[in-house]
């Protein structure tokens, strides 16, 4: 099953003919996802990548049957293509794009909503590594030979944090059944709660990891989700214990501007709430294994 | 990026908010010449950094001659002010701005800010201004009125009138406040603020709204396309490892610990200082080199993170995904030899051609000490780090 994408999910990449474009729908297509083409405005017609070239998403869906979609489209523009995406009826996008300005993510949100929620497009990112079902799909820009397939369903604001959850995780003989990065923005597509509710959903997900973060109330109402909701255990490990008041560590999302935002914090929130925790980073494989052996 | 209050006031001037007649000095001349021509008996001499709280830290005063003007102008120029916001560093006032001194009735607390939880612009006031609202939010969360705007449509009159009242301002100005208050969201729409605060917004003797200070920060991720608030960037008030750092594509956090750090991805920069943290060390800084770390970036970062004079060790934490270990391997060598290093250096590789990599690093040559996992990095860095210390103390270094 996976979450989002599995091997017939049919992909296209927005910013297709583009350096950074091109370079990753050919990485995906040799893991073995279904990438049946791409956009670009004016190239329309051409081929690439030894795949059609649309003018529009809408002409992706119609001709190619895009259900998902990717996107490289420089910050400027990347709003308007995530739109674009959800009007055509794409059902799952992935925005790659770092450095989205905060009120068009305010846009696209409202603009999402306006869609009754079974014909709303389910938006991860932006300024994420992607998500990939191991052995399935790979719609994103992470190595994907470091995921081993299995039950566990992992989420988290970081790309190479989720490398070194996956790479601890592979070498404890564990595998994923679909790793999703929301990123690292203040206002993104899904949150950890909404994430957390398809890996519920899931039947083949037996566990989750929820790597998160400081900034933000994302995590802890995860947390609630989890207690009210889940059925399934929930391991987080949230970074940022020596991240100082007010500094933005990296990620524009990644910073503590009130209280209950700090590591923590949120670490003693979950903890109430029943959520398991990975003390250090180092750790997040073995608590795993330590959940899954309970199971 | 944040501004002052003085280019703060500038741009919500022109947006309708009214404001005390000022003006700019540089030198204390300069200052009592300001005063002069705003003329009348009180002014307020105001320094001009990049933080709240200012007037805890002795960074305004009132003065009721142009010899107590000059006074304040030379007291508080070139001065450091440390504030709750500044960090124990603090900032030099380099600026100064001079004011009328304004006929205060009532003291209101008014900002704008994104909220991340609704995904929302939220409008915030309180009739008890001229405070900590962080503090009036845990000790009397009933004072303060939020009030959340739809995007699609913006802010309406309705909620502006809501919060003129929830101000207690008289219904004789609520025209005047409506105008203010969609005046300064206009601002924060059209120039793609992040965060506006004015506080103390005033009540004057004369039943008007004064903004008495101002406070302006912008979305970093939108500096692309508000080219004129880029250019009022000042970059006396950032830390110049920072700036440093952002002119060459890194992102990088100058912490108060002894322990360097270079790593790919925000995340897992985080999680490596954790690490180093509970292995009872302190990181020196956060620097997030990016996915391609090439050979010329890796020496850039080693430079930026040596810069830092307190650094007594440095650890590198690479998790290659598209790019490879064997080329970060490369890149970190040849900066180890160019720079010619003083402190100790681990290295921690992972991800693709994990193995070449470490080969690379082992021929070198190059006393670099080596690691598997997270924790093992972590530790060998913070023993490497004391051994340096101890060595210092023992008077060997």
């Amino acid at each position: 099953m996976a979450i989002f994408i599995n091997e017939t999910t049919r992909i296209i990449v927005q910013g297709f003919t583009g350096k950074i474009g091109s370079f990753h729908a050919q990485d995906m297509i040799n893991y073995g996802s279904k990438v049946v083409g791409g956009v670009t405005p004016g190239k329309g017609g051409q081929t690439h990548l030894g795949l059609p070239v649309f003018n529009t998403v809408k002409e992706a869906v119609n001709q190619a049957g895009a259900e998902a979609s990717i996107i490289f489209v420089p910050p400027a523009f990347a709003a308007d293509s995530i739109m674009e995406a959800a009007d055509a009826g794409i059902k799952y996008c992935v925005a790659i794009t770092d450095g989205i300005p905060t009120q068009d993510m305010m846009t696209v949100k409202n603009f999402l909503r306006r869609f009754p929620v079974e014909e709303r497009m389910i938006l991860t990112g932006p300024n994420c590594a992607g998500t990939i079902s191991p052995g399935r799909s790979m719609l994103g820009i992470m190595p994907g030979h470091i995921y081993k397939q299995g039950n566990v369903g992992i989420v988290g604001r970081s790309g190479t944090l989720g490398y070194e959850a996956a790479d601890q995780m592979k070498r404890l003989g564990i595998g994923i059944s679909t790793s999703v990065g929301i990123g690292g923005d203040p206002i993104n597509g899904s949150s950890h709660r909404d994430i957390l509710e398809h890996f519920e959903n899931d039947p083949e997900t037996k566990v989750v990891l929820m790597i998160g973060e400081i900034g933000g109330p994302q995590e802890v109402e995860a947390g609630l989700y989890a207690k009210e909701h889940m059925t399934k255990p929930v391991i987080a490990y949230i970074a940022g214990l020596t991240a100082p008041e007010g500094r933005r560590m990296g990620h524009a999302g990644a910073i503590i501007s009130s209280a209950g935002e700090g590591a923590a914090e949120k670490v003693a929130i979950l903890r109430e709430l029943g959520v398991h925790i990975s003390p250090t980073p180092s750790a997040m494989g073995e608590t795993v294994a330590a959940v899954l052996a309970t199971l | 990026m944040d501004i002052h209050e003085y280019q703060a006031k500038d741009i919500l001037s022109g947006y309708g908010l009214k404001i005390a007649e000022g003006g700019l000095a540089y030198s204390s001349e300069d200052a009592v010449q300001r005063a002069r021509e705003i003329g009348g008996h009180v002014w307020a001499v105001k320094a001009q950094i990049h933080s709240g709280a200012r007037g805890k830290a002795g960074g305004i005063k009132i003065c009721k001659t142009h010899d107590e003007v000059q006074a304040a102008a030379d007291a508080l120029l070139g001065k450091r002010l440390v504030t709750h916001q500044t960090g124990p560093a603090g900032k030099v006032c380099s600026r100064l701005y001079v004011e009328a001194g304004t006929d205060i009735v009532k003291e209101l607390y008014f900002c704008f800010l994104v909220d991340r939880s609704s995904e929302r612009i939220v409008m915030v006031g309180s009739a008890q201004g001229g405070m900590d609202i962080e503090e009036l939010a845990v000790t009397n969360p009933e004072a303060i009125t939020k009030i959340y705007i739809e995007p699609a449509v913006g802010l309406q009159d309705y909620q502006a009138r809501e919060m003129a009242f929830a101000l207690g301002l008289d219904p004789e100005m609520m025209s005047h406040a409506v105008k203010t208050i969609k005046g300064c969201y206009k601002a924060l729409r059209a120039l793609d603020v992040s965060m506006l605060e004015i506080n103390p917004l005033v009540v004057t003797a004369s039943n008007e709204l004064v903004a008495l200070d101002a406070k302006m920060g912008f979305d970093d991720n939108a500096l692309f396309r508000q080219l004129k608030i880029a250019e009022l960037r000042d970059k006396t008030q950032e830390d110049p490892r920072e700036m440093a750092a952002a002119d060459r594509g890194l992102s990088y956090v100058g912490l108060d610990g002894d322990i360097g750090c270079m790593i790919n991805g925000a995340g897992l920069a985080m999680a490596t200082m954790d690490m180093i943290k509970l292995a009872g060390g302190e990181p020196a800084n956060f620097l997030d080199v990016g996915g391609g770390a090439s050979a010329e970036r890796t020496e850039k970062a080693f430079r930026l993170v040596l810069a830092d004079k307190g650094v007594k060790a440095m650890l590198v934490n690479i998790f290659a995904g598209i790019n490879r270990c064997d080329w970060i391997a490369e890149g970190v060598v040849q900066a180890v030899r160019k720079i010619d290093m003083k402190v100790p250096l681990i290295v921690r590789l992972s991800g693709t051609n994990v193995e070449e990599g470490q080969r690379i690093i082992k021929e070198s040559g190059l006393p670099i000490i080596t690691a598997e996992t997270l924790a093992e990095a972590a530790e060998k860095a913070v023993q490497a780090r004391n051994e340096v210390v101890a060595k210092e103390a023992a008077g060997e270094i």
